[in-house]
């Protein structure tokens, strides 16, 4: 085996694009679940809805700003829609309703019917959408390389998304910090409590989840612009493993700490990526090519069980403040 | 029945075990697959060789009426410049020599195709792949048979004008997905009922028994009753064994119930891509010989639809009659209206719950393999398509009502296929999720379900 | 503060008063109601949780709400909270008419609830509980939290008001403390403190001394009547008639959702409907009994309750 390929290989997961597109995501999924309690199973249809959003607007010809400000406009209306009918119910409602949008989004998206702005199953290629984006860049043509990172400069699987990407994670995590220590946060964190509780001190709850639910959503319709700058809008990649592996992500790290979900998405796809190549690498003769990435999934399973039953404050989390309900 | 709990070990401990247990399970399953590899090592005799400069992309074009041959298959690359095209040969298989790591688009011309063959609403065309020198990479295009060549032509569109004959087939075949819909969202109810769980991984369970009834019938050439027989019972057990090395010492634990549903995503999740890990990402044939079809009246199905129709509702009155008749069955109602209740007035809430689990697997997989029969194929993804759908019904018909999902089944399942006279057919889920979002809107509760309780 | 429940204070005596001339009657009218309700009624399938057809509850006064298990004394408690809804009638509270009004709304009205199970939060702090009974923290909408000049000073004088509180409870000590760390007694002060952060014209509790400590129980009842001295009407569910007849001003009996008896606590004692309502209940009831049931029937009788 080649361990420098294999470490330049998972070092590189570490600053990824899609790793810092997970990471915000599921930001925005601990502002939902973490500090509200909001049962979102569909944080993949936010991103998708905001990807698609985005890469609409960006092939019209218009520029990154407007087309990013108009794909995070649309998942806070998919926000809307979801929580007008749900919030006030049950929360598993709020489960079943979100992976059910979620997959209708995906499903719309991948058939014929809107095939001129979506391409269908094939998707929107990104070179049809990031030109303006990668042409805001900063940085000079060509190629860096930065220690054990090498990459080209501005190209969609570029430095420049990743400078882009990793400063939006920054911002957002800043900016939960903000909210999470002020008055306002400290509603959020009592409706995960006790609703009821505090609906009884004056404050209209359903306000306070719609908020979370827009502020969370927004994020992920973000994270779905940076998930999909280096290579396309694929519905079928956006999917309920999507949401499945956010939440991993999101419980590996600790739910309702400021830093888990960056550190879960680092961990998660390192993890992945040094699995994957060791496996290729050792176990060729038993297994096939097509298998290594169903193999990975069984430990992302086998993983997120793991970690609920044993470890529900995640890795670095306190046990006193574990955040699933232990009745 | 044998009881593996033993109370004085630590729980950690046993739960290690448990998780210990499922992960052999887990090896079994890889252990078996040997056999399908070597299968599939066969078929993809193809005319690549990989080396160090060049790789391959290829596969077996297939559907359940066996391998399709003359189909063109375009390799592509855009900042290459590379495109290179393969028609697939009479054993279905086809490769196409790639110069070295890229991703490339893997296009299937649909206008090839046979006229018995039609894309799955589920499949992806173009595929994009990442392949690299010196190794094939793997090329599934999910085609299916073109079901309905009588009522005209392929139904991935909605065409031509609403006749009253294409009505009525598509209620029929609503009915019958509906029925087969309403097996598995029975037993997700009753667990929800009885638990309180919302279980993500009830589609896997169905996927179970549809690959199950692959294995028996086809792998291992057992008559199709008893195959079905055998997946149902092991289905069955498998709701047993986990109720044993999970979600009881998980209860004993009193675990609260949202960590129980991430557990049973995390299952749901290994379990699926165990399944595609060893029978890999195309739809597999469930019956040695292709089925012949009947009509009544206007109605043409294959005739292992009627039966499988008869057979789930023959099994929905048995579940009927044991929920109304039996002093088990109606503890079970009791647990659902007010275990706290039920407890107090003597029921062994543990032991009933226990026989949800295997009741409501042993059905969920009796699902899987009527409808494996029925469409005369089982993939790893089976379930998976069907889990929200067994949320809506159960929603629809009310929340932890055992009737209500069977009334909620019968709706989505007509809804679904009627939905495909005007819409496109891969819109037909769409529709009943739709469905499912505009009830909680209206009438939260269901249809049969009672208004809740505040406070 | 709590020792001195045998001498009435100034202000207990004015409330006394006040109802003194009220004669004692079913749906009697107060000289100075802050809550009048009309023919409220609430089914559930078929039977009637809460049929009240007028009551009032007077300003400045402890009014008890008494009845045997399944009386309806809760579901009433949550339709006039907002946290149900009925089948039909309506209130006023301070004048203003408060049915359809959504729970969140009626607490800012001034009429803030405490609940029989209790509802700490958990995974707040103490303090942080506290804090969250507040009002009028602009930080608690979402753009000014992030502006923090904008609600810091807010923030402290809600901060200096809920340590005072926490030191009148007996609580200081553990401000800092997870809520779900405290005892069962400890949980019922803490939400009963966290309802007065809001400054309510009308504290009503549920059960307040339910699965207390005798101790505690004493120390509770001062903190009732110390409210009630400060100007807070209070009402409030209990099953201990001994309780009742130490701090009540007024008590209301429920059997079978009505209004079946008011009066004074030593009038409503002897009435013989409400020795009827309460033997009619349960055969095993005395009424002045230290304890009028055990702590786990009790439960078990309000499980039942809850899931008419």
């Amino acid at each position: 085996m080649n361990w420098s390929d294999l470490l330049s290989l998972t070092a590189g997961e570490l600053i990824a694009p899609t790793t810092a597109a997970y990471a915000l995501a599921a930001i925005g999924l601990n502002i939902h679940f973490g500090f509200t309690g909001l049962l979102n199973m569909g944080q993949a249809g936010f991103m998708l809805v905001g990807a698609y959003g985005f890469a609409a607007t960006a092939q019209a010809g218009q520029g990154f700003p407007l087309s990013a400000l108009v794909g995070v406009a649309c998942s806070v209306v998919f926000a809307l829609i979801l929580g007008i009918p749900t919030l006030k119910l049950r929360g598993d409602y709020l489960a079943i309703v979100t992976i059910s949008a979620a997959e209708i989004v995906r499903l719309i998206g991948r058939s014929s019917v809107l095939s001129d702005i979506t391409n269908g199953a094939a998707g929107i290629p990104a070179s049809r959408f990031n030109k303006d984006f990668l042409g805001l860049s900063v940085l000079p043509d060509g190629r860096t390389a930065l220690g054990p990172f090498s990459y080209a400069n501005n190209v969609g699987d570029g430095w420049w998304t990743r400078i882009v990407a990793w400063a939006a994670v920054l911002l957002a995590v800043l900016l939960v910090w903000r909210l999470m220590s002020s008055p306002w946060g400290r509603v959020l964190k009592g409706i995960r409590e006790d609703e009821d509780a505090v609906r009884s001190l004056g404050k209209s709850v359903y306000g306070y989840k719609m908020q979370a639910l827009v502020l969370g959503g927004a994020m992920a319709g973000f994270a779905g612009i940076l998930f999909v700058m280096p290579a396309s809008v694929q519905p079928d990649a956006m999917g309920r493993s999507m949401t499945f592996f956010i939440w991993t992500i999101l419980l590996l790290g600790g739910a309702a700490t400021l830093w888990g979900p960056v550190i879960g998405s680092m961990i998660f796809f390192v993890a992945l990526m040094f699995i994957k190549t060791v496996m290729r690498d050792v176990l060729p003769s038993v297994l096939r090519p097509e298998q290594l990435e169903p193999l990975a999934g069984i430990l992302v399973g086998i993983t997120l069980m793991l970690l609920v039953i044993f470890r529900p404050q995640g890795i670095f989390g306190d046990k006193k403040e574990l955040m699933l309900d232990v009745r | 029945m044998p009881h593996v709990a033993t109370t004085d070990r630590p729980r950690r401990t046993r739960l290690l075990i448990a998780l210990s247990m499922l992960a052999a399970a887990l090896v079994g399953v890889i252990g078996l697959q040997a056999e399908s590899a070597s299968a599939t090592a066969t078929a993809a005799a193809v005319p690549c060789v990989a080396d160090a400069e060049t790789g391959c992309i290829g596969g077996t074009l297939q559907n359940t009426a066996g391998p399709v041959e003359g189909v063109t298959i375009t390799v592509s690359n855009e900042d290459d410049d590379f495109e290179e095209s393969a028609t697939t040969a009479a054993n279905g298989t086809w490769a196409v020599a790639i110069p070295g790591r890229a991703r490339y688009t893997v296009e299937l011309d649909e206008s090839t195709l046979p006229s018995t063959a039609v894309l799955a609403d589920t499949a992806v065309n173009p595929v994009e792949k990442l392949a690299v020198a010196g190794a094939s990479s793997t090329v599934d295009f999910n085609l299916v048979l073109d079901a309905t060549p009588n009522t005209g032509g392929s139904s991935s569109t909605a065409t031509g004008t609403v006749t009253p004959t294409r009505l009525l087939q598509q209620f029929a075949l609503g009915i019958r997905y509906g029925l087969i819909l309403a097996l598995a969202a029975v037993g997700l109810s009753l667990i929800y009922g009885t638990t309180g769980l919302s279980s993500f991984s009830h589609g896997e369970q169905v996927t179970l028994g549809a690959l199950l009834t692959f294995v028996f019938s086809i792998q291992l050439h057992w008559p199709i009753v008893l195959a079905v027989l055998a997946s149902v019972i092991l289905s069955a057990a498998s709701g047993w064994l986990q109720d044993v090395i999970l979600w009881k010492p998980l209860r004993r634990r009193r675990v609260g119930l949202v960590q129980l549903m991430i557990v049973t995503i995390g299952l749901s999740l290994a379990l699926q891509y165990a399944f595609q890990f060893r029978f890999g990402g195309s739809t597999l044939q469930v019956l040695p010989s292709i089925a012949k079809s009947w009509s009544i009246g206007p109605i043409r199905l294959s005739i292992p639809s009627y039966i499988a129709m008869g057979c789930a509702t023959l099994v929905l009155v048995g579940v009927a009659l044991f929920l109304q008749r039996t002093r088990t069955g109606r503890a079970t109602r009791a647990i659902s209206d007010n275990p706290a209740l039920a407890a107090a007035s003597g029921i062994d809430v543990d032991k009933i719950i226990r026989l949800v689990w295997i009741l409501a697997t042993g059905l969920a997989g009796l699902g899987g393999a009527l409808l494996a029969l029925a469409f005369n194929g089982a993939a790893w993804d089976l379930g998976l398509q069907m889990l929200l759908l067994m949320f809506a019904a159960v929603t629809l018909g009310g929340l932890g009502t055992a009737y209500g999902a069977l009334i909620g089944s019968l709706i989505i399942g007509v809804v679904v296929e009627m939905s495909t006279l005007w819409l496109p057919s891969s819109l037909k889920f769409a529709v009943a999720l739709l469905i499912l979002i505009l009830v909680l809107l209206i009438r939260p509760q269901g249809i049969l379900g009672r208004a809740e309780r505040v406070g | 503060m709590s020792a001195e429940l045998s001498s009435p204070t100034p202000l207990a005596q004015t409330a006394a008063q006040a109802l003194a001339g009220v004669s004692p009657e079913p749906g009697v009218a107060k000289p100075d109601p802050i809550i009048v309700a009309d023919d409220v009624v609430r089914r559930f399938g078929g039977m009637t949780a809460v049929d009240v057809r007028h009551l009032e509850v007077q300003r400045g006064a402890i009014t008890a709400l008494i009845g045997p298990n399944g009386a309806g004394k809760t579901t009433l408690f949550n339709l006039l909270t907002g946290f149900d809804k009925p089948n039909s009638g309506n209130w006023e509270f301070n004048g203003r008419r408060l049915n359809g009004v959504s729970a969140g709304r009626v607490a800012r009205a001034g009429m803030v609830r405490t609940f029989q199970l209790t509802k700490a939060l958990s995974r707040l702090t103490v303090l942080q509980n506290m804090q969250l009974g507040a009002t009028k923290q602009p930080g608690e909408g979402f753009f000014t939290s992030l502006v923090k000049p904008l609600w810091a000073a807010r923030e402290q004088e809600i901060t200096t008001q809920a340590e005072e509180l926490l030191v009148r409870f007996k609580l200081d000590a553990k401000s800092d403390d997870f809520a779900g760390s405290l005892s069962g007694g400890q949980r019922k002060l803490l939400e009963m403190a966290r309802a007065l952060m809001a400054k309510p014209e009308l504290v009503m509790l549920d059960e307040p001394m339910a699965g207390v400590n005798p101790a505690l129980t004493q120390s509770l009842l001062g903190h009732i009547q110390t409210v009630r001295d400060e100007g807070t009407t209070v009402l409030f569910v209990e099953h201990d008639m001994q309780m009742v007849r130490r701090i009540a001003d007024w008590v209301v009996v429920m059997a079978e959702g009505k209004i079946v008896a008011e009066g004074p606590p030593s009038a409503v004692m002897e009435n013989p409907a409400v020795v009827d309502a309460y033997l009619g209940a349960h055969h095993d009831t005395d009424l002045g009994d230290e304890s009028v049931m055990a702590e786990g029937v009790l439960e078990q009788l309000e499980a039942e309750e809850a899931t008419e």
